[in-house]
């Protein structure tokens, strides 16, 4: 084929970049500036009230003083913040890692194989959980969940005070029920993402759907798995929904960190304290990260 | 891959989203704000040539031809915040500022040749976060002029310099001047005021009772005039309601954190009072540790949710106000027979009219009886009955641009007029903090004028200290410990120890 | 043998044909619970706005609109959703606006601690939407002057949403081949150009999402204006939800039902627009 240069065109650019770096700088100066004033100042801001006294009414507010590591020191002896933590490490365990991934991934494998109608319907259905808004769905369960008038007591045909009882479990079964659709969604476009042809290749060999699934789909999933548990762990994690239905109680019995930090700062107004905390849950993330980081890196070699 | 070049539709989109935003921001703000037609937003009333009809609960200004005079060519213009909205929250307070309050006080400056303008911030959110805006408001020197205030938060917005005494922000000698000092009792001017200063002018009070419904009373044999001279009295009766009548709640004595404050004041601050002692003695400085009398005010609770299992410990442990409302709605029913609560549920909660809980024979069948000491004078300053009150009212913004018609202004809403214009918004009668009010409008509520003839004079009010709230939270949880079983002797022992981390150990008295 | 081989395949194919036939009954029973699970509470939402006499139970209703009126006649029900629509939007638009070029730049130029930027950002994230940050941002918003302002608070809200917008769509971006922007440059098209014309359309379905997720998350989002909104008549539906108590602190559930609906509906018809449209998917997007 003759190559003709075309009037005004460049040479492919060697390397992996369309952009030159005055374009790149371009296109990413404005987002970072935002990213640097409404992102960036507000976080180092509030892990450095984190480091005082600051109390937003009372003499701290007049004359907050810098207290270095005295709020950490605290946190780690308080029994309540302890308490908090072991709440929030069950309820990302139950309600994220065993709850929403499981029911999600099933959700996704056994749509997979149906009609595309009913799997439009069933995944319409769980899609309006995640789209509706907080403060409606806190209500909607806050009623299934009631004593007297409930709708799951009037199924079960029992008369228990769910939010009373068995607080961890009702929000629990609430977040699942709230967040399962995106790692439906995700693990879809995994399951969608495996050539047909693989899948194909087994079932003609034999292999049963336990089979099929351990060994193909679940290995090409694994970067996706990964993510979505990073995502949903973290954002479980900074859940503030079950405020709604418990408000962290009876009794703090379902005060995990994000109602803790809330309480800390809106019945308190002890935004030092709070702050510490936010900073202490940061570094939770940033352990939890890495270690899905090192797994997802393992896989990829 | 679906629609990657049809740039056409999708910018059709792009635009339809666009133009769908911008035609709702055009109607948000040409659309009125949710004004009555003849209101004052916006100074009608102080407008040349108006009309105003005056009515006992309102005033209507109509613009009209015509000139008015101005001796001032300012335009005076301040704010006033509630947490209350129209059609929601507190629609009482909502109502009258909105409707009353601005209108007339802009009319009656108008009268005297004064442009002013007021205008009305309503909120219909949760009170601490109410409380969360204010103090971001005046820790950046913004926030309305005359701002409501909970008594409860006066302590803690002095000692960050967000509200100053009255005195330094208009001058001693205006302070002085105000006749409605005189109606306002000294002790109800203490919701107000921190460190013996006047902060604010205190909006009505309350007190605390025992009610208890007739019936059930008359049907367990006990009078029906019945009047407890001790703690042993009231347990008594609810024992033997728990006998004769097994099928209802013999008592509610608010506990736990839950109900927060609500436990303070309807429950273990009467007690504690009633065994002798208040939670601060401001004398020794000193907060009530592991004391007898605290021990005592746990021991009855032990009493009554654990030794004679006369109240509802379930109730006690719900979130937030769960636990309250079961309470409420369990006494208008017929199905608690004693509740300690403050005259807010006979004006509110079981108010046949207009309550959350109707209770339909709310007026011959609920009895009223003060909260005995622990035995006859056992009380605090030798009282034989104890009662608490709260209260809330409006302070003035120390960095307002307008100081002296924002004083005027709070005058003005605590003037007799205005104050009796409030009770008869909805109908549903109050304590006011006057005296010349509350004589002439409590004689048909016989609660009310109970409340004021008898437990008013034996009350007392929470300490304004920074501290207060804190204490409060670990007052409340140790009353949840003994809900839950733990014994008395243990929780005094706990509670002590986290209050003394918490105000350190010099100010706690134990014994 | 071949009669006894035929026997075998023909107990073979009964076990194949039983086996499918239980796996088939209990993939059945499993999306019937499944769907349940997930239907039954959203009822209330379709029932309880048109009874006039609605409870906590979901139930038949007294069918009637007039918890409709009666939430007109408060002044402030429609207004506040007006105004959610404002924030969402903004937000929707301006997450994508500062959001898109920053995905495709990290998509497809690597630099030592890419990576690790977004982790951090991430991170960050979480700091900001939470109740400890509420301080600082508003007194970042005062010194911006965004006090009290529909910009204060999309600009807020934007700032929480961007990391993990820039997440998602740099991953979708990077499933996409760099064959047409390499034949776009080869014609001569500047990177500006190849931005708009070639990238944006290919990326438009993950836009899409991002704008609808970014729509949602505000729609639903009660700090942010709380910290910031002073003015009731800026308030958004979701601030606006908790003052429908009368005067002693009861929801009243008609309005509460009506409300609820109203502001449900928006966010549900922007899905089923970007549904129809592209596809509700995260495509070959997500990796990690």
């Amino acid at each position: 084929m003759k190559s003709k240069t075309i009037k005004g065109s460049r040479a492919a650019r060697p390397g992996n970049s369309v952009l030159g770096k005055g374009a790149a700088t371009a296109f990413l100066s404005p987002s970072l500036i935002f990213i640097g004033i409404f992102l960036l100042i507000p976080a180092f801001w509030t892990l450095y009230l984190g480091l005082t006294d600051y109390k937003l009414v009372g003499i701290e507010a007049l004359n907050p003083s810098f207290v270095g590591i005295d709020n950490f020191t605290k946190a780690l002896n308080d029994p309540q913040f302890l308490s908090s933590l072991k709440l929030t490490i069950v309820y990302v365990l139950g309600s994220a890692i065993f709850g929403q991934a499981l029911l999600g991934f099933v959700l996704a494998w056994v749509l997979n194989e149906l009609s595309p109608r009913i799997r439009n319907i069933v995944e319409l259905i769980v899609i309006f959980s995640w789209i509706v808004p907080g403060s409606v769905v806190a209500f909607l369960w806050f009623a299934f969940f009631n004593k007297e008038e409930g709708t799951l007591n009037a199924i079960l045909g029992v008369n228990i005070d769910w939010l009373l009882d068995y607080p961890m479990l009702s929000i629990i079964i609430f977040n699942i029920w709230r967040g399962t659709a995106f790692s439906m969604l995700l693990f879809s476009a995994a399951i969608a993402s495996i050539p047909k042809s693989h899948i194909e290749v087994a079932r003609v060999a034999g292999a049963s759907k336990m089979q099929q699934l351990r060994n193909i789909v679940l290995p090409s999933a694994r970067s996706y798995i990964l993510t979505n548990l990073l995502l949903i762990t973290l954002w479980t994690f900074n859940d503030f929904g079950p405020y709604l239905l418990t408000g962290g109680g009876p009794g703090g019995q379902t005060q995990i960190l994000p109602i803790f930090i809330y309480d800390s700062a809106l019945r308190y107004l002890d935004f030092g304290y709070g702050s510490a905390i936010a900073a202490i849950m940061l570094f939770l993330n940033l352990v939890i990260s890495l270690i899905v980081l090192r797994m997802s890196r393992k896989g990829k070699k | 891959m679906r629609n990657t070049l049809s740039v056409r539709s999708s910018s059709r989109t792009f635009k339809a989203v666009l133009g769908a935003t911008l035609a709702g921001a055009l109607l948000v703000s040409v659309v009125p704000s949710a004004t009555a037609a003849t209101n004052t937003i916006g100074g009608v009333c102080a407008k040349a040539g108006v009309k105003a009809k005056v009515g006992k609960t309102n005033v209507e200004c109509k613009l009209v031809a015509g000139k008015r005079i101005w001796t001032d060519t300012k335009i005076y213009k301040v704010s006033i915040s509630a947490n209350a909205i129209l059609g929601g929250k507190n629609n009482q307070t909502a109502t009258w500022i909105q409707n009353y309050v601005i209108p007339q006080f802009e009319l009656s400056n108008a009268d005297k040749g004064k442009q002013v303008e007021v205008s009305f911030t309503p909120a219909g959110i949760d009170d601490n976060q109410f409380k969360t805006q204010l103090a971001l408001d005046l820790a950046s020197k913004r926030g309305p002029d005359v701002m409501a205030l909970d008594g409860f938060w006066v302590a803690e917005f002095a000692e960050a310099g967000y509200i100053k005494p009255l005195q330094s922000v208009v001058g001693a000698k205006a302070v002085n001047a105000w006749e409605g000092w005189k109606q306002i009792p000294a002790s109800v001017q203490g919701v107000m005021s921190y460190g013996g200063k006047k902060y604010g002018v205190p909006q009505g009070t309350d007190g605390r009772i025992i009610y208890f419904n007739k019936k059930l009373f008359a049907d367990a044999g006990l009078p029906t005039n019945w009047q407890p001279k001790s703690w042993a009295e009231l347990l008594s009766a609810a024992k033997t309601i728990q006998t004769k009548i097994p099928s209802v709640t013999p008592l509610q004595l608010n506990a736990g954190d839950g109900m927060g404050e609500a436990t303070a004041m309807q429950g273990f601050l009467n007690l504690l009072g009633g065994a002798g002692s208040l939670i601060y003695d401001s004398k020794t400085k000193k907060w009530a540790g592991n004391t007898k009398d605290v021990r005592d005010m746990l021991g009855f609770y032990d009493s009554v949710y654990n030794k004679d299992k006369v109240g509802n410990s379930d109730w006690q442990l719900l979130a937030g106000e769960n636990g309250r409302n079961e309470s409420f709605k369990a006494f208008s029913e017929g199905k608690l027979a004693m509740i300690i609560e403050g005259d807010y549920l006979w004006r509110g909660v079981i108010n046949p009219v207009s309550g959350n809980f109707k209770m339909a024979d709310r007026n011959t069948n609920v009895g009223f009886a003060m909260i005995p000491a622990q035995t006859p004078k056992s009380g605090v300053n030798g009282q034989s009955f104890m009662s608490m009150s709260g209260g809330s009212g409006y302070a003035l913004n120390p960095n307002s641009a307008n100081k002296k018609v924002a004083w005027e202004l709070l005058q003005f809403i605590n003037a007799k007029e205005p104050v009796s214009s409030f009770m008869a918004i909805g109908g549903a009668v109050r304590i006011s903090q006057r005296q010349d009010v509350n004589a002439a409008v409590l004689k048909s509520d016989p609660c009310l004028k109970f409340v004021f003839e008898k437990a008013i004079p034996n009350t007392f009010f929470r300490p304004a200290s920074v501290n207060y709230n804190a204490v409060s939270v670990l007052l409340q949880k140790a009353t949840t410990s003994i809900v839950q079983g733990k014994s008395v002797a243990d929780t005094a022992a706990a509670y002590e120890s986290a209050l003394k981390d918490l105000v350190g150990a010099a100010n706690v008295a134990s014994n | 043998m071949k009669l006894f081989g035929k026997e075998i395949q023909l107990q073979d194919k009964r076990r194949i044909d039983e086996r499918t036939k239980v796996e088939k009954l209990s993939t059945f029973a499993f999306v019937l619970l499944a769907a349940s699970f997930f239907a039954i509470p959203l009822m209330w939402l379709v029932l309880a706005p048109f009874d006039s006499d609605p409870t906590f139970r979901i139930k038949w209703p007294n069918w009637g609109l007039g918890n409709f009126s009666e939430m007109a006649e408060n002044p402030y029900a429609y207004r506040s959703l007006m105004n959610s629509v404002i924030f969402s939007a903004g937000s929707g638009l301006a997450v994508i606006l500062v959001g898109a070029p920053a995905s495709y730049v990290l998509s497809r130029i690597k630099f030592a601690g890419r990576d690790a930027f977004l982790y951090i950002l991430l991170l960050f994230s979480s700091i900001v939407t939470g109740s400890a940050a509420m301080v600082p941002l508003f007194l970042l918003s005062l010194h911006l002057n965004l006090i009290d302002t529909y910009q204060g608070v999309v600009l807020v809200l934007t700032g929480g949403l961007i990391p993990a917008a820039i997440f998602i769509l740099k991953d979708f971006t990077d499933s996409i081949p760099k064959s047409y922007e390499e034949s776009a440059q080869i014609f001569g098209a500047s990177s500006f150009r190849i931005l708009k014309d070639v990238v944006t359309p290919i990326i438009r379905p993950g836009l899409a999402v991002i704008f609808v997720w970014s729509f949602v998350q505000a729609w639903g989002n009660f700090l942010a204006p709380f910290i910031l909104i002073r003015d009731v008549n800026k308030q958004p539906a979701a601030v606006m939800m908790y003052s429908f108590y009368n005067d002693g602190g009861q929801a009243v559930f008609r309005t509460v039902a009506a409300f609820s609906l109203i502001y449900t509906i928006p966010v549900l018809v922007m899905y089923f627009y970007v549904n129809k449209k592209y596809g509700f998917r995260f495509y070959g997007g997500i990796k990690g």
